[in-house]
């Protein structure tokens, strides 16, 4: 070709280098992108609201003829608001909690997809690898938010509406405020950690389409087959590797001489599904065409 | 199929900005939609990659930017292999792929801001002066706090050539840079590619409207139903075979100036009264009317045609320019 019809080119810039803390800030941007969308805080809001809705309820029936009943631990909350964050935390298992993982966990990256950016995100370049790790991150950090909203919104309703004071436990004996507390903070924590599976599944859900409802959706299925599968008992021989078996184990928490290895057990399924589910992910996302 | 011109013959393929080699795509729907393309975009060219819609462009494009693996054949990326060296080449290359991509609910800012913080080589403490300096060059400045989802097609399409020039590049890869922007939107763009390319910035193009291209481009390749057909510099490929030449003379000569081309060695002669129209090839036209002169013939008119880029587009590509597949 004749050199002399094309400018001149310009000297390389050399290999760039990478700057120090760039994970750090891939993860800062992915958690301001999830913490900062409005839709994400609406839903953080709602999970907020059910404590206090829990608590009103509680509140105006007491004392009354349909004061009595309800889910576990209800019973307890007009005694003391400590049990208004675990008797929320439970209301919550079922439905509201896979639900709003589904939703950030199926949006993580199809949502991307969806909108165009993965593929100015790859180009950037964010390595898939790393790009999946902050989404991973990001869900979990998530989690951990909804579990805490609603947390701390019991903790807050169920001070004002009822008192907080010495915990009584299952078995009637009955422990300090302090270790309360203590408890209370275990609990959520197994809650958030029980929600780390189902983060999974929705992530690995999230790579295999540009559409976002349906990974939600199907993240929101698989957790709603499993309770279906845990309440049909000629199925009790894999009831244990269930995503959801071991979701109301946290009750264990409330008892006197707390049984680590059942905790430990919800656990270790948790971190199964994970890995597994991680694993699909990773493998689905490193290889996959962006053709969106 | 026209053998594609070799416009750089013997030049080693480091020369190349981008480089393919029996580049082919087959989807898993059974399309072969690239098929054995050899791209060979020169460093430091301003390259118009030409093709109706459904071509094939855009997906060997997304090949030699690692997002698609090909079914077969290699790219290379600033002389070095992707997708491998993606980590290494890419914060060298700006890109903007079918169409700007950026989220809706935030503002163009902040959406600048999120790409240049995900980026491991930028620096962190010239964001802000990059981002404000890459809305300004392509006139979004005061749309910058605005939400994206509320920008105009032409808004979205600047923004995305905005992340393009985040950082200063060697090798700008825009596919379709000009799709919905107004005609003055598509003049300044071509603009920018000039001032680009004059700072020494290959660019590689996509476009299924010719026109717009054409102005800017030191080479073309033009692609059809996945495969190139023809590539190098526009005045190499108009100079094919395809040149003609119409001599107008008086009624008298008309035979004689028939014999003159023929000796001259154009084919193809053509009488009509007396018009001659011929096929050039490699004769000078300059050379037609000394001896046109020289034989004592009369000689009232002589025009040279070069085929446009149009026209031999749609001979290569054998229909309408803007014709889906």
């Amino acid at each position: 070709m004749s050199r002399a019809d094309v400018a001149p080119v310009e000297a390389p810039a050399g290999p760039p280098t990478r700057a120090h803390g760039a994970f750090g800030r891939l993860l800062a941007s992915e958690l301001r992108l999830v913490l900062g969308r409005r839709r994400n805080l609406v839903l953080l809001a709602g999970l907020a609201l059910v404590p206090v809705l829990i608590g009103t309820v509680v509140l105006v029936t007491q004392d009354t003829a349909v004061g009595a009943g309800g889910p576990p631990f209800l019973d307890r909350v007009t005694g003391n608001g400590l049990f208004l964050v675990l008797t929320a935390l439970v209301a919550c298992l079922p439905l509201l909690l896979p639900l709003v993982m589904g939703i950030v966990a199926g949006d993580a990256v199809a949502g991307e997809a969806q909108a165009g950016t993965l593929r100015y995100l790859l180009l950037v370049p964010v390595p898939r690898t790393r790009l999946l790790v902050a989404k991973a991150l990001a869900v979990l950090v998530f989690a951990a938010c909804t579990v805490l909203a609603i947390a701390l919104s019991g903790l807050v309703t169920g001070a004002a509406y009822f008192g907080v004071g010495d915990v009584t436990l299952l078995s009637g004996d009955t422990v300090p405020m302090a270790e309360g507390l203590l408890r209370t903070a275990g609990i959520v924590a197994y809650v958030g950690l029980s929600l780390t599976g189902l983060g999974a599944v929705g992530l690995f859900f999230s790579t295999l389409t540009e559409v976002p409802v349906a990974a939600m959706a199907a993240t929101v299925v698989v957790a709603v087959v499993s309770g279906v599968l845990d309440a049909l008992p000629q199925l009790s021989a894999v009831h244990g590797a269930l995503l959801t078996h071991h979701w109301l184990d946290v009750g264990e928490l409330l008892r006197t001489q707390v049984d680590l290895g059942v905790l430990g057990q919800g656990l270790a399924v948790q971190a199964a599904w994970a890995a597994v589910f991680g694993a699909l992910a990773w493998s689905r996302f490193t290889t996959a065409d962006v053709s969106s | 199929m026209r053998s594609v011109p070799s416009t750089t013959s013997g030049a080693p393929g480091h020369d190349l900005a981008v480089r393919t080699r029996g580049l082919t795509k087959r989807f898993r729907s059974g399309q072969v939609a690239v098929d054995g393309v050899d791209l060979e975009v020169p460093r430091g060219a301003v390259y118009g990659f030409l093709g109706p819609n459904g071509s094939g462009k855009t997906t060997t494009l997304r090949m030699v930017l690692g997002l698609v693996a090909p079914t077969s054949g290699t790219a290379t990326l600033l002389g070095e292999p992707m997708p491998g060296a993606g980590p290494r080449v890419l914060p060298r290359v700006g890109a903007l792929v079918e169409g700007p991509g950026f989220h809706p609910y935030l503002s163009g800012r902040a959406n600048l801001e999120r790409l240049d913080a995900v980026d491991a080589t930028a620096d962190p403490r010239t964001r802000e002066r990059r981002t404000a300096a890459a809305l300004d060059r392509v006139g979004l400045a005061p749309a910058a706090r605005k939400p994206f989802r509320q920008y105009s097609l032409g808004m979205k399409q600047r923004l995305g050539l905005a992340a393009a020039l985040l950082r200063p590049r060697d090798l700008l890869v825009l596919d379709e840079p000009t799709n919905g922007l107004d005609p003055q939107g598509t003049r300044e763009v071509r603009h920018l590619l000039r001032e680009l390319a004059d700072a020494g910035t290959t660019v590689l193009v996509s476009s299924h409207l010719l026109g717009e291209v054409e102005q800017v481009c030191s080479h073309v390749g033009v692609m059809s139903r996945g495969r190139l057909l023809v590539q190098g510099p526009p005045h190499e490929l108009a100079a094919d075979a395809e040149t003609t030449v119409v001599v107008t003379t008086t009624v008298a000569c008309v035979d004689g100036a028939g014999r003159l081309l023929a000796d001259l060695g154009l084919t193809d002669v053509r009488v009509e009264g007396t018009v001659l129209t011929a096929r050039l090839g490699l004769v000078a036209p300059e050379k037609i009317s000394a001896a046109m002169v020289g034989a004592g013939l009369d000689l009232v008119g002589l025009e040279v045609r070069r085929p446009s880029l149009e026209s031999l587009f749609v001979e290569l590509t054998g229909e309408g320019f803007d014709v889906a597949r």
